[in-house]
């Protein structure tokens, strides 16, 4: 073959097959994975970086508020100032409310159970969310269609009303029951984003190229196809958590929620509703900003892993 | 091993465990809305061991779905295997389960795509890339297929491959991940090579050592090697024998001589016509005048009779097949009598077509 008189001209003069040191200044730069990159340009979000500081004060918060200041948020507290409630500029912070109660316990407490029902739905709206969507987008065909189905069934479903009918099963007021509502409730938008990735990840050139060489169906689902996927399910997960804290708050308002004695943001701004006439401010307040200020946040904080995990930036 | 005697078009005298792949009447359909393209409609070839062969056609002509079909990489539905066998070493990749399906590829047939830019998987390192197929078909420790990775990627020409290895792909060139993607399919020793369109999408100068590579691997390793494209020049550059295919049929076959410099069949010699070449000049370029019939309405008689400039009676009314054609290597009615057609075949001698000049 080597001396054909049938060589055209394109490709008729063969350089040798070696690299020439001029291309070798790419060995040299620093190789960055996908999570490195991501974290460059999340540094540089500033929003972000305020999303996360906030985050990072209400965890604090959950975490240590109730072993720093190791009262009972319930208790009437007689060293406090007295019936009228208090100017909350004033000692203790946030102010109490007119028994005596602390509301900065309140909140401290609340961030607990606020937190990790905003997680704890998450979790569970993802495993689901991203199985789903994950099968139907991966599979098509009826399997893609039933499931969407299934989906559209899911979003049907008057929440309000499940809450109402869960309060009778369960017994009103139960955490458990609550958060599983949630999560149960919260996955449907997360599985059709996860579709609508897969059915476009999997006809990726890569997805291709990974077959050819005998990769699996699972194998690819998950090694493949998964991680190119992870930036807009993880933008998503966050949101979720947000809105998770919003429903409880919004659900124990209408006292659907959780009992008196555990302690929510929503709890606590639904126990100040009647202090709101007699002049508390404060009561709901701080409750409310910190539900408010999370759940900001953590939008900022979505918004700036939807920047920072797009594959496409070229930042 | 022992190969089924059958008689195929390409009548070679090979012995039969030197044949290595064997395609008998190949139909892959696909089935859409406006009704059923008939992409591969019976092709029938044989690959022996350590063979090149190239495989030449315009887009659409039904290459990739070939190679697509014999790697068994279609998404059924909508495409449809309507019928025909693919012999690989005397099984039938078409009657495999799908899992045994997974064993042959990569490890006995390797594929290289046209588009490097988008054939690796932007989350991983190229060594987790080489290595999860190295893995994938040999029973080595994580640690010996990244060695194996670092060697193939040495074996393809990767200057300073311990640091390249842990790259990304977006850090790597076109030629360079082109280079990858042929070290990932020879990293398990494949038996055959199909390499679709493997310069298209690089530019002219890379295209010449990517060749290069591939032949000079190919050399090294003794895989057979199935080269698809559209550019006649990469043919001649790289194999030995080539099927020209037309509108999901291979209309003419031959070594790369005789089909380059003698064409037979008139679209081998359009296709040919229309290289411009360096006499051309201040000329206007030939082109094969028409286009590629709707495959929704295929003509009755031969596929190319409509573009066709030496057309005759029998072109419109019966269909050439390259099985039934004598001499085998052409489906023309120019050189076979069509059945029951009072018109004698108007045999026209090979005739030289200059090349790029």
């Amino acid at each position: 073959m080597s001396d054909q008189p049938l060589r055209s001209p394109a490709t008729s003069r063969v350089t040798p097959l070696t690299d020439t040191a001029a291309t070798d200044y790419e060995v040299a730069l620093e190789s960055l994975n996908q999570w490195q990159l991501a974290w460059r340009r999340f540094r540089r979000h500033r929003l972000a970086l305020v999303g996360v500081g906030i985050l990072g004060v209400m965890v604090f918060l959950a975490i240590f508020g109730p072993i720093i200041w190791p009262y009972d948020p319930l208790a009437l507290r007689r060293d406090l100032p007295g019936p009228q409630g208090f100017n909350p500029l004033q000692m203790p912070p946030f102010g109490s409310d007119g028994s005596g109660r602390s509301v900065f316990v309140l909140v401290a407490n609340g961030a607990r159970l606020s937190m990790l029902i905003g997680t704890t739905t998450m979790l569970i709206a993802v495993t689901i969310g991203v199985l789903i969507g994950a099968i139907a987008g991966f599979f098509g065909g009826w399997i893609d269609n039933l499931l969407m189905r299934f989906v559209d069934l899911v979003l049907s479903i008057p929440f309000l009303f499940i809450v109402l009918v869960a309060a009778r099963f369960f017994g009103a007021g139960e955490l458990v029951p609550l958060i599983l509502i949630f999560g149960l409730l919260s996955w449907p938008s997360l599985a059709r984003l996860v579709r609508a990735l897969y059915l476009s990840l999997r006809e990726q050139e890569f997805v291709l190229a990974a077959r050819a060489v005998g990769v699996g169906d699972l194998r690819i689902a998950l090694r493949h196809i998964l991680p190119n996927a992870i930036g807009p399910i993880v933008v998503s997960a966050t949101l979720i958590v947000a809105n998770a804290i919003i429903l409880e708050a919004f659900v124990s308002y209408l006292n659907f929620g959780l009992k008196a004695q555990d302690i929510s943001w929503g709890n606590a701004l639904a126990r100040s509703q009647e202090r709101i006439a007699v002049g508390n401010w404060w009561w709901p307040f701080f409750p409310g900003m910190a539900i408010a200020l999370t759940v900001i946040a953590i939008n900022f904080l979505g918004d700036g892993l939807r920047d920072a995990l797009d594959p496409r930036s070229k930042e | 091993m022992t190969v089924p005697a059958t008689v195929t078009s390409s009548a070679r005298p090979a012995g039969d465990s030197d044949i290595l792949l064997e395609v008998r009447d190949l139909r892959t359909y696909f089935h859409v809305l406006d009704g059923t393209v008939k992409a591969v409609d019976g092709v029938s070839f044989t690959i022996r061991r350590g063979q090149t062969i190239g495989l030449v056609g315009e887009s659409g002509c039904g290459k990739s779905v070939t190679a697509l079909s014999i790697m068994r990489l279609l998404d059924i539905p909508p495409a449809e295997i309507a019928s025909g066998e693919i012999i690989f070493e005397g099984r039938d990749l078409l009657a495999l389960s799908e899992e045994e399906m997974r064993h042959v590829r990569g490890n006995d047939i390797a594929m290289i795509f046209q588009e490097p830019m988008t054939s690796l998987n932007p989350v991983y390192t190229v060594g987790d890339q080489i290595a999860e197929a190295v893995m994938l078909h040999q029973r080595l420790s994580k640690k010996e297929a990244w060695n194996k990775a670092i060697e193939a990627l040495r074996a393809v020409g990767i200057n300073n491959p311990e640091r390249r290895v842990k790259q990304y792909p977006h850090e790597l060139s076109g030629g360079m991940r082109q280079r990858v993607m042929i070290a990932m399919a020879l990293s398990c020793d494949p038996k055959l090579l199909i390499a679709d369109e493997p310069t298209t999408a690089l530019d002219v100068t890379i295209q010449a050592q990517i060749l290069e590579l591939i032949k000079d691997v190919q050399d090294r390793t003794g895989t057979a090697l199935m080269l698809i494209t559209h550019d006649l020049g990469v043919v001649a550059e790289t194999v030995h024998d080539v099927l020209v295919m037309y509108a999901g049929r291979i209309v003419e076959t031959g070594t790369v001589e005789d089909v380059l410099l003698a064409p037979k069949h008139p679209y081998t010699e359009g296709l040919l016509r229309s290289i411009p070449s360096r006499g051309m000049k201040g000329q206007r370029l030939n082109v094969i005048k028409g286009t590629v019939p709707n495959p929704f309405n295929m003509p009755k008689g031969c596929n190319f009779a409509p573009r066709c400039p030496y057309a005759f009676e029998p072109c419109a009314e019966y269909d050439p097949r390259i099985e039934d054609a004598n001499p085998p290597d052409v489906a023309c009615w120019l050189y076979t009598p069509a059945p029951g057609s009072p018109v004698p075949p108007r045999v026209r001698p090979r005739r030289p077509v200059e090349v790029g000049a």
